[in-house]
């Protein structure tokens, strides 16, 4: 089966060559307030490459219908598209089977489906569920509302000054009553790597299943969900060059076919009476209802052009900004850098002195410089921190040393205004 | 360029010096303001004669958009009858949201230097806290929020 789109020229050295990468992302052609666009906010959300664009245009164009129903042309065409995407996901995290790929509308849908699917099962009164202080809300609220349901309780794996969890900690929280683990890869707010890998060999030396929110990793790293050996990896499209309202949750096979369906309606089933319902297998069992087919198809197209560049050369790369930027900014008095773990994807938190974030993300964008401002969604981090809110720059493969530079000037700019 | 002329020198001096920073010895009315998007916090104090305002201050966390439309906001409002204030409220909200036309005429005199933030709908609740918070302790509600369901300016932004 072709997994590469054979539009797309293969780049088979390892290193990046970013004015091409650039070319394919018509977006980055934009001037903002009459500058040049410097797109640092891709930990929200990334930009898509013409060829995903162009892949959208040509399913809407000559091969939409509704999947998994029609005996026609389009229906059998759209159907064997969308299963292709799956298999082209499934290969991506080099998951052992294409029926543990479930297509979600994102990372906060894939976690959602945990909680009910798995924890609302198997997660009784007086069971423990172990979370980090890194934990974005999406990987904190769904089990709030099971431990409220349940009588469960959520224990939370502390961090350091850095940024870092603190692995010892995490090893004591477990117990008899542990039932669940929920971990992020990498956090969104710091950049910081964690070490799911020995943390779910941990967790599984005392029968715990893990879920790795993986929506920040994905991106950047070679994922292996294999080699991890984690029970699910959740994931959103949006920020890897996909479109939104389309994500993946991979779990373990054996896991998936004990779990409860999350929601019900049409696919999800194998025959409806109004006295019993059969259940579907999986993966449909997860995917009630029409799916965001296009979207999904378009993330397959996004995989495809991430394999393309080369996830090793990406990762490789936005290390060399990280470096740079990391460097820059500890050059300028004034600020500091929230966030110094040993490993790090290429997101750069900060404060300026006496600048509020605000204020430093309206200056920023009048420079042409796309920043966030704000608590991340990571409200527990931040008072760990003891900082209110942080401005974070978070690169992707195809921005530039460059446009770290209008960044860092960018800062400087701002601290002249506020002096 | 609308963000140049939003922080100009009138708004930058009253962000590094505010006015009426602090808190009063004896407040007749006090209300806290929050903005949960950025965590930015603002209490005021009032002192009430009769129907008019006659001491008001300031303190809390904010960007300096929210400092300095406090700041000034104090220096308006002192020596102010009730009716008045509450009239600089409803025309800065109006100003601010983009629905009053500053062609015709109003009572906001220098504190049109805030009519940029109309074009950074993001900014907009900085520069109105101030102003539902003094709102709130002049009605005796002790808090004001930029996210409760009755803010014209209700609208969360989501995140990521």
């Amino acid at each position: 089966m072709k997994i590469i789109d054979s539009t797309l020229q293969p780049r088979i050295d390892s290193t990046l060559d970013v004015a091409h990468v650039r070319a394919d992302f018509p977006i980055l052609k934009l001037q903002i307030e009459g500058k040049p666009l410097v797109y640092l906010d891709n930990a929200a959300s990334s930009q898509m490459p013409q060829a995903v664009i162009d892949r959208l245009v040509r399913y809407q164009t000559s091969q939409h219908a509704n999947i998994n129903r029609g005996v026609h042309y389009l229906s059998e065409t759209a159907t064997a598209e969308y299963e292709a995407a799956r298999r082209k996901l499934q290969y991506f995290i080099n998951a052992r089977e294409d029926r543990e790929v479930i297509f979600t509308s994102g990372t906060t849908d894939s976690i959602n489906l945990v909680m009910h699917g798995y924890g609302r099962k198997f997660i009784g009164a007086g069971d423990e569920i172990i979370l980090t202080t890194l934990e974005h809300h999406s990987n904190i609220v769904p089990w709030q509302m099971l431990a409220e349901e349940k009588g469960a309780r959520i224990r939370v794996v502390p961090i350091n000054d850095a940024g870092e969890l603190l692995i010892d900690e995490y090893e004591k929280l477990f117990n008899e009553r542990t039932k669940f683990v929920g971990v992020m890869h990498v956090s969104n707010a710091l950049g910081t790597i964690n070490p799911v890998r020995e943390m779910i060999a941990f967790a599984h030396a005392r029968g715990v299943p893990v879920l790795v929110d993986g929506a920040q990793a994905a991106p950047h790293m070679k994922v292996d969900v294999q080699d991890l050996g984690c029970d699910f990896y959740a994931f959103s499209g949006h920020k890897m060059c996909g479109p939104t309202g389309i994500g993946i949750l991979y779990g373990k096979a054996e896991l998936l076919e004990r779990m409860q369906p999350f929601k019900g309606g049409g696919d999800m089933i194998l025959s409806v009476t109004f006295e019993r319902t059969t259940y579907n297998s999986i993966p449909h069992k997860f995917e009630a209802g029409t799916p965001p087919i296009a979207a999904a198809i378009g993330l397959g197209a996004a995989v495809d052009y991430l394999s393309s560049v080369g996830i090793d050369a990406i990762a490789a790369y936005e290390g060399e900004l990280l470096n740079y930027a990391t460097e820059r900014m500890r050059q300028i008095p004034g600020v500091r850098i929230i966030g110094t773990a040993a490993k790090k994807t290429a997101v750069l938190s900060f404060e300026v002195a006496d600048v509020h974030p605000h204020d430093v993300g309206t200056l920023l964008n009048q420079e042409g410089v796309a920043v966030r401002t704000g608590h991340h969604c990571v409200q527990p981090v931040m008072l760990r921190l003891k900082v209110p809110a942080t401005t974070r720059a978070s690169f992707a493969f195809y921005n530039t040393m460059a446009e770290v530079d209008t960044f860092i000037a960018g800062i400087r700019t701002v601290q002249k205004i506020f002096i | 360029m609308i963000t140049k002329s939003l922080y100009q020198e009138v708004i930058l001096d009253h962000n590094r010096k505010p006015r009426n920073y602090g808190k009063l010895d004896k407040a007749s009315h006090h209300a806290v303001g929050h903005n949960p998007l950025c965590g930015d916090h603002l209490d005021i104090d009032l002192n009430l004669e009769g129907e008019h305002i006659e001491g008001i201050a300031f303190h809390g966390e904010s960007c300096a958009i929210c400092k300095a439309s406090a700041s000034m906001m104090t220096t308006v409002v002192k020596g102010k009858s009730l009716a008045d204030a509450e009239m600089l409220i409803k025309e800065f909200r109006d100003m601010a949201t983009g629905t009053l036309d500053l062609a015709h005429p109003h009572h906001l005199g220098r504190l049109t230097v805030f009519a940029g933030v109309r074009d950074l709908p993001t900014r907009v609740k900085c520069a109105i806290l101030p102003w539902h918070t003094l709102h709130a302790a002049l009605n005796s509600v002790s808090t004001a929020s930029t996210e409760a369901e009755d803010d014209p300016m209700h609208a969360p932004i989501g995140d990521a």
